[in-house]
């Protein structure tokens, strides 16, 4: 499709804004002004609203696809949450308002939902409180390994490295890294967390060991078998256990973090919680701490006083600092909030057995279609390898072709040729059903006519893109081109227009 | 296997030198690249930094993969191969000439690296 | 139950498939003591039932009251188009797209984000937005401290408080030291930055209009900077970046902003946008997604996630940062925004506001005791002096009906008579009478 700017008219314009106010020159020194006006598209309203409703044809999404992508929990999310979050109530609430003493009487609601919200996630995971200051996911790890930071230097340790499974997501490593952690990679051993490696490693360096940071089930779809034991050795040597909630759907209301050990945890609320992806965001990542770490959540607190009011509360001597600019991502733990109202405790627990459910059947049921590494049950999740000789890439673009997303693909590393699955409790049996049939056709296709792969996908609105050229050329605005095509240019191939 | 030349010397990492006297010239074997894939961009160490042998000088990226090119001698750059900035194909069309990345007046002696031979055989057992 | 489709029946001939006989039994790698101690949540309610909880609730909340209150965040008018626009379900209940194919609208709309805001900074290129307008900051402050080897940060006080609050928490683990620059009574004290800059420096930062609302051209701390190699980072405010000097022709390294105010609702603080821009020779130190744009088999244009080599799953514990999401669909209003309003909508909006901020200056000042904080240029906010405490008067006057502001003494000390005030289309002159009378009888 042609681009926002190639659409633009110069002159033409929305004429959204006008008034008869003083022009930036008349107002401010010129030495302060820029020399001319940002080159922003002109457009009329209809030729923006055309444009956008034209790309958004170009996606596939949850609500006009099966979405089976592992460890994202593509689950529909409820329309009812969107009018919700967007009551003027909330949208228009200015953050700072509760910071003066009666701009808080104005936002009591508010600061309710946060508040309710974190009480709720407590009870759903066993932990002893809930902060939903991090903005997603990765950001709620970076806050967990902070708290941990923390801990130790209150008392008076020094550790610097975090355990992390080999079979964690890559935001593990790097948000440790980011608080300043030496990172061990610890193998797995049939799927799951070797315990006498661990036990070994934590004999010899075990007082230089802040945490272990675990996704369980983990990425393989698993359970893992030897969590007592696990929860026990680091216990004994005052190492912290991190859970990674991103899973968190296998295991609602059949398991809770905090009464199995772990110290603190994410959650990520556009995926269990059933806030919507985005495209890539904004997701919220709160994060739960048993109440050993309580003392250094991120400020302000909301408190509720006696008299059933709410307020904020900065006094944490302790606090590691501020995580996001105010409450977090506020909206979507509104969403979250009310999607938890709607289900009650008995709905989450059906959502578990469900997603549990639809995976296992999907698994069994490409049990001959694909090869299985792992033949026992799985979580809400599985991993498979594309058959001898063919490729994961290709088999998702076969999906593509046929209408339904691809799953997760090459993750984790440590499965050949891997295609992580999760399709989620709200998928219907005859979806399921029609994405098996889809992918044994194209693995019979493939087997009969290799070439068939490597063409997909068709029919769509671009086909397969070469990422080598678009990463070696680097055209990221619409003001950089490609000068040569040489591939031996020796100059810069890069040159700014306009 | 990939005519390793005989004339150079490799470390486990896929690292190859080349001695010249007081210098040597660095790059990344064939081994390496085809591993890799397409590489997208060479970040390179700059004339003037000094590191040992064993640390981590810089890096190799290709659309899925990125790789940590690893000092195989002690030294301090002298030069640096400027064209694989504009045109990292190069490494992939010629990794021992045209594709070398540094050069390094050697501080110490050369340690523990291999010959062709040995080289090719640590290839072939890290292949399966 | 709500959102699950399957009947009685499909379970029973699923649960066979798999092997199992009750659903229960999907569940036994669970043992007994590792189930819920307790799990006691209310009971589920039908969709109006919240609806309607939801409904009473949002109304107990003030968001109508009349506000002047800015700080960095502000309510500006959202074109109506831009929530029908991102309010379809093929933007917003898609996943980050990974499989281009079938994500071009997001890939490309992420692409002519890119392109917007580097245009509106004047910057070579973009990234696909971070989380806010702190944690753009703090990515650029570490872009600083990969780039230089350097680990001094030189940070003017006068920007927003609390993202140095944010900045300093995330960099507590890291060997950072952040030296920060006194303002002088507002304003950004550009010799005493300049002083502060020397070969041990990572990265000056500074932000424009600052946090009192001041409007200054740093190119000489920037030039400064760059004279012992160091980078000049700059947070700007995009709507008054349509008219203000640009951080291209000021000479910055990186750029950034916090972009709630192209087309995201206050949303009492987030979710939000974070914008970062930066010279292409910076490119290789950028975090976080970004888009770009390639060919495909038949030479057809399309658009990719691209120089992801730098990216968390790849790169694991050495990324240029743990970021995953960026914040794709506020990324996306901030365009329709952008391309509704067009260059003459964007200047219009900053005219309007710092016309409108000019009115009130001139009818507060008129009040016994009232002043402005000192002479520099200022937007569409700016800080006037009382004759008393600002925050008690803030109160005073929320009790009557309007927030005239922020009280700069909650985090500036010794600046406890200083109100921070800030005017937007939301605002008119008729509003700006009534808080010049309301004060006026409180003064």
């Amino acid at each position: 499709m042609k681009t926002i700017f190639a659409e633009s008219v110069p002159g033409r314009g929305s004429r959204f804004f006008e008034s008869d106010a003083p022009t930036a020159a008349q107002m401010l020194p010129s030495g302060l002004l820029r020399a001319r006006p940002p080159r922003l598209p002109e457009c009329s309203e209809l030729d923006v609203v055309r444009h956008f409703t034209g790309l958004s044809r170009l996606n596939y999404s949850v609500d006009a696809n099966f979405y089976p992508l592992g460890s994202c929990t593509m689950k529909y999310n409820p329309k009812f949450m969107e009018y919700v979050a967007g009551l003027p109530g909330f949208a228009r609430l200015h953050p700072l308002l509760p910071r003066l003493e009666q701009g808080a009487a104005l936002t009591q609601s508010a600061l309710q939902c946060i508040y309710e919200a974190e009480r709720l996630l407590c009870e759903i995971t066993g932990m002893d409180a809930f902060t939903l200051q991090p903005m997603a996911g990765a950001n709620g790890e970076f806050a967990g390994v902070s708290l941990m930071a923390a801990y130790h230097r209150s008392r008076g340790h020094v550790r610097s490295k975090m355990l992390i499974p080999d079979s964690a997501h890559g935001t593990n490593p790097a948000s440790a890294a980011l608080a300043g952690f030496e990172i061990v990679n610890i193998e797995s051993r049939d799927g799951m967390v070797d315990p006498s490696a661990l036990a070994s490693y934590m004999a010899e360096h075990g007082d230089d060991v802040a945490g272990l940071m675990m996704t369980c089930p983990n990425t393989l779809g698993l359970m893992e078998a030897h969590l007592p034991e696990i929860v026990a050795a680091l216990r004994a040597a005052d190492t912290l256990l991190y859970y990674d909630g991103a899973n968190m759907n296998a295991i609602l209301g059949k398991m809770r973090v905090g009464d199995v050990g772990f110290d603190v945890m994410h959650l990520n609320l556009h995926k269990t919680f059933a806030t919507p992806h985005g495209g890539g965001g904004p997701g919220s990542g709160p994060v739960g701490v048993n109440a050993r770490l309580l003392p250094f959540l991120p400020t302000p607190r909301v408190i509720r006083h006696a008299n059933g009011s709410f307020c904020l509360n900065d006094n944490l001597p302790q606090s590691i600092g501020a995580i996001g600019p105010f409450y977090g991502s506020f909206s979507v733990a509104v969403k979250a909030l009310a999607y938890i109202l709607r289900l009650g405790g008995e709905g989450l627990e059906r959502v578990a057995e469900y997603a549990v459910l639809n995976a296992n059947y999907l698994k069994k049921r490409l049990e001959d279609v694909l090869d299985i590494p792992f033949k026992r049950l799985c979580a809400h999740e599985f991993v498979a390898s594309a058959p001898e000789g063919m490729h994961a890439l290709d088999l998702a673009k076969g999906l593509l072709e046929r209408g339904f997303h691809a799953p997760t693909v090459y993750f984790p590393m440590i499965v050949r040729e891997c295609l992580m699955a999760e399709p989620t409790e709200t998928e219907s049996k005859q979806t399921l059903d029609a994405y098996v049939d889809a992918l044994r056709e194209i693995v019979e296709l493939g087997k009969n006519n290799p070439e068939s792969q490597t063409a997909a996908p068709a029919g769509l609105p671009v086909r397969r893109l070469d990422e080598t050229s678009a990463a070696r050329q680097m055209v990221l605005t619409e003001d950089m081109v490609v000068h040569s095509n040489s591939r031996w240019s020796s100059k810069g191939c890069l040159e700014l227009t306009g | 296997m990939s005519n390793c030349p005989s004339d150079l010397l490799y470390s486990k990492t896929h690292e190859w030198t080349r001695l010249e006297g007081e210098e040597a010239v660095i790059g990344i074997t064939f081994f390496a690249q085809e591993t890799l894939g397409d590489v997208t961009y060479v970040e390179m160490p700059q004339v003037g930094d000094t590191f040992t042998a064993g640390k981590e000088f810089g890096s190799v990226e290709s659309v899925k993969a990125a790789s940590e090119l690893v000092a195989p001698v002690s030294g301090t750059v002298t030069s640096v191969n400027a064209e694989l900035e504009n045109a990292p194909e190069i490494l992939n069309a010629s990794p021992f000439g045209d594709g070398w990345i540094a050069r390094i007046k050697l501080s110490a002696k050369p340690e523990c690296l291999m010959d062709a031979a040995a080289y090719e055989a640590h290839c072939a057992a890290e292949k399966h | 139950m709500p959102f699950i489709p399957h009947t009685p029946q499909e379970v029973e001939e699923m649960l066979a498939v798999v092997g199992v006989r009750s659903l229960e039994d999907l569940f036994a790698d669970i043992p007994p003591e590792m189930r819920p101690r307790r799990f006691e949540l209310p009971k589920g309610q039908s969709e109006s039932a919240v609806c309607a909880f939801f409904e009473e609730t949002a109304t107990k909340n003030r968001a109508d009251i009349i506000s002047f209150l800015g700080a960095g965040f502000y309510a500006h008018y959202i074109p109506k188009a831009v929530d029908a626009l991102s309010g379809r379900s093929e933007f917003y209940t898609a996943y980050t797209p990974y499989q281009a194919e079938c994500s071009q609208g997001t890939l490309q709309a992420i692409f002519e984000f890119q392109t917007v805001v580097s245009r509106l900074m004047e910057m070579d290129c973009a990234n696909a937005s971070v989380y806010d307008g702190g944690t753009a900051l703090f990515e650029a402050a570490m872009m600083a401290v990969r780039a230089t080897r350097r680990h001094v940060l030189v940070m003017d006080e006068a920007v927003n408080p609390i993202w140095r609050k944010m900045l300093a928490t995330y960099s507590a683990g890291l060997s950072v030291t952040l030296k920060t620059v006194p303002q002088k009574n507002g304003e950004s004290d550009t010799q005493a930055l300049c002083g502060a800059i020397d070969n041990s420096c990572a990265a000056v930062i500074v932000q424009n209009p600052n946090f009192f609302g001041i409007i200054a051209d740093y190119g000489e701390v920037f030039a400064k900077a760059k004279s012992h190699n160091s980078l000049g980072v700059i947070s700007v405010y995009p709507v008054m970046q349509a008219v203000l000097k640009t951080p291209g022709e000021m000479g910055a390294d990186v750029a950034v902003a916090e972009g709630q105010s192209l087309g995201q609702p206050l949303n009492f603080g987030g979710p939000y946008l974070g914008l970062m821009t930066c010279k292409k020779e910076h490119i290789r130190q950028f975090p976080g997604r970004i888009v770009g744009r390639a060919a495909d088999a038949d030479g057809k244009t399309g658009y990719v996630l691209t120089l992801q080599a730098r990216e968390q799953h790849i790169r694991r514990a050495k990324a240029t940062s743990n970021i995953c999401s960026n914040q794709a669909l506020c990324a996306l209003r901030a365009l329709i925004h952008l391309s509704l309003l067009g260059p003459e909508g964007l200047v219009r909006q900053a005219e309007y506001g710092m016309s409108l901020a000019r009115q009130a200056v001139k009818r507060l000042t008129v009040l016994k005791g009232v002043d402005t904080l000192n002479n520099a240029p200022y937007g569409n906010e700016t800080a006037l002096r009382l004759p008393v405490q600002a925050e008690p008067l803030v109160n005073a006057l929320i009790a009557k009906g309007c927030v005239p502001g922020f009280p700069v003494g909650r985090y500036y000390p010794r600046m406890e008579n200083v109100l921070l005030l800030a005017c937007t289309e939301a605002n008119n002159p008729v509003q700006i009478n009534m808080l010049a009378e309301a004060m006026g009888d409180l003064l």
